[in-house]
């Protein structure tokens, strides 16, 4: 099998978040950046999939600064990869248009993304650009196999549901997280895949229909505050929990 | 404008949501219509009662519409919007939602975001706003053209003008059969706690898993159960019956105790309305603070052991 992974490099969210100065951005001095959470679960699955079916998997990502992210899969057992390196702005269309410039050109089985991404979350990539290519899809993919040319997936829905759908090949799965235990990569795993391929393949961009005005803290911090020592708060705690009548 | 809200069909009859959508429709057709279209149709009752939120109430009937099927529905849908010229197309930020969203807005060449929860009409297309970074920040978008797609966050839009709109009938068949299918919905599995019936939750998050033994010891001593966000049930240590959220349970217990645990929309749909929510989160901007009614901010693991032993102590009196 062929398989495409789409893999975005994404601030951490424990990063302490500042408002860029002209307020359309997030001040890029206080954030790390790491492969995204869903990505890091569709690489791990891809190369599962490998590891049973035999084939190639090769990520792809857009954006200047991926590399490491890229070197990051290439650890975990991907094959090669592809980096799109042009600056995206918040439209997913843009994105996925990216993206399926490059698959166009290439013959592949199935492609893989993450669900959404931890910081636009738009949940939107994986589908748009199996639209795009004109192939189904299935989204919150929690667990996936191959059987006769066929893909059965489980997708997730609301409330602990789920549904298993076939989709023939080629198609797209996006990947929700917990389908796997993605594997530990070590910085001598990242050294030694030094020797992969990294390619670069330059795309040109269409404008972008969707842009940010303003980036901005949410208005409302409802919670009290309760201060002090650790054994303070415990009592202001067991307070509480005594006036609602759990103690 | 026209304004479109895609009704979402489940097996209790309509998505609560469907209703909101249409309440947004309301806000911002500004002189134009709120439109429902409902794929498969329904019977009378529902249909009646989406007509008193909307101007017009479409009903697409036709071969392979009974069940959600993403490829059929948007076949059919596209064909309908292609005729029906809309201005902005609603749908719920649902498990749905999010597939027809990127078949409808390739296949109509417009616009698409997601998880919206404020629309403003501009003098140039649409201001939309929606959380970004997992609930930390807030982003104003503008959308440059229209048409456009968006789904809708659910439990945002929840007032809405009344109306009485008439009904029309459309037979559309999709114009191939899909490729995907569906073999069967599966029922979650239940285990010998139901955590909705708990009175005291004590939940753990990703930054309270090295502490999740004293947890259960917590929640032991207040007669209540352990429950996790998502991080924590998928890495197994807790099992899925015990997850919190929109894609496990909803709970309202007297007391949420939320330890570690960030605050993402997922999480919070499935907790926000318990009686007294206390959150222990190292981080004073974390989302959860903005549901809590009380907040430590603090270390969990510093925090638990002298809550525990408080908690032991005022059991002992
Ligand atoms: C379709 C979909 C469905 C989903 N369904 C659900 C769902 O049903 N339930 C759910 O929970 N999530 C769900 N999610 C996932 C959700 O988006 C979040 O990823 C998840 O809720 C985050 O869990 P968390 O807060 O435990 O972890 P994180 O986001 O990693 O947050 C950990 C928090 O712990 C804090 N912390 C770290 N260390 C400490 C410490 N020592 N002391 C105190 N605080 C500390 C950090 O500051 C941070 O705020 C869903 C996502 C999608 C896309």
């Amino acid at each position: 099998m062929r398989i495409f992974v789409l893999v975005k490099h994404a601030p951490l969210l424990e990063s302490t978040l500042r408002v860029s100065a002209d307020g359309r951005g997030v001040d890029p001095v206080c954030l790390t950046y790491d492969i995204n959470e869903w990505d890091r679960y569709a690489v791990e699955e891809a190369v599962r999939l490998k590891e049973k079916y035999g084939g190639e998997v090769i990520a792809v990502s857009v954006g200047v600064n991926c590399d490491a992210t890229l070197r990051k899969c290439l650890a975990m057992g991907v094959d090669g990869a592809i980096k799109v390196p042009v600056e995206v702005g918040f439209d997913a269309c843009q994105v996925a248009e990216a993206i399926v410039d490059v698959l166009r050109g290439e013959m592949f089985d199935m492609v893989l993304s993450g669900f959404m991404s931890q910081d636009a979350n738009n949940a939107l990539v994986g589908g748009l650009v199996a639209t795009m290519l004109g192939i189904p899809f299935a989204t919150a993919v929690t667990r996936l196999s191959v059987e006769k040319g066929e893909v059965l997936a489980v997708r997730e829905l609301e409330g602990g549901y789920s549904e298993e759908v076939l989709l023939p090949l080629p198609c797209l799965v996006s990947v929700q997280s917990g389908i796997n235990e993605p594997r530990y990569v070590s910085i001598m795993g990242i050294k030694a895949a030094r020797s992969k391929e990294l390619r670069e393949r330059v795309v040109a961009l269409r404008e972008p229909a969707v842009v940010v005005e303003r980036i901005y803290f949410p208005p409302t911090r409802k919670a009290e505050i309760l201060g002090g020592a650790p054994s303070e708060v415990a009592s202001k705690l067991v307070k509480l929990m005594k006036v609602k009548g759990v103690i | 404008m026209r304004v479109f809200a895609v009704v979402e069909r489940v097996s209790e009859g309509i998505n609560p949501v469907s209703f909101e959508l249409l309440n947004l429709a309301n806000m911002i057709k500004m002189g134009g219509t709120s439109e429902a279209v409902v794929v498969g149709g329904a019977d009378r009752p529902l249909l009646d009662s989406i007509s008193r939120s909307a101007d017009k109430v479409w009903v697409l009937k036709g071969g392979q519409l009974e069940e959600y099927n993403p490829e059929t529905y948007a076949d059919v849908l596209v064909q309908f919007f292609k005729r029906e010229t809309p201005d902005v197309v609603l749908l719920g930020s649902t498990s749905q939602g999010c597939e027809l969203a990127p078949l409808l807005a390739v296949q109509l060449n417009c616009p698409v975001v997601t998880d919206v929860v404020g629309v403003t009409v501009a003098q140039e297309g649409l201001v939309v706003s929606r959380y970004i970074y997992q609930g930390k920040l807030m982003a104003d978008l503008r959308v440059k053209r229209l048409p456009c797609v968006l789904t809708v966050r659910q439990g945002v839009f929840k007032e809405g003008a009344r109306t009485n709109g008439e009904l029309k009938e459309l037979s559309l068949a999709p114009s191939k059969p899909p490729r995907r299918r569906t073999v069967r919905v599966v029922a979650p599995e239940t285990g010998e706690v139901d955590i909705s019936k708990s009175d005291v939750i004590v939940a753990v998050g990703r930054g309270a898993v090295s502490s999740i033994q004293l947890a259960k010891e917590l929640a032991n001593v207040l007669g209540g159960a352990v429950a996790g966000s998502r991080p924590v049930i998928d890495s197994g240590l807790l099992p899925k019956d015990r997850q919190v959220g929109i894609s496990g349970k909803t709970v309202k217990p007297k007391l949420y105790l939320a330890l570690g645990i960030s605050g993402a929309f997922q999480h919070v749909v499935g907790m926000k309305d318990s009686e007294l929510i206390i959150a222990v989160n190292k981080d004073p901007q974390a989302p959860i603070f903005a549901v809590a009614h009380y907040g430590v901010v603090g270390d969990v693991q510093e925090i638990l052991p002298s809550l525990l032993s408080k908690v032991v102590e005022e059991k002992r009196k």
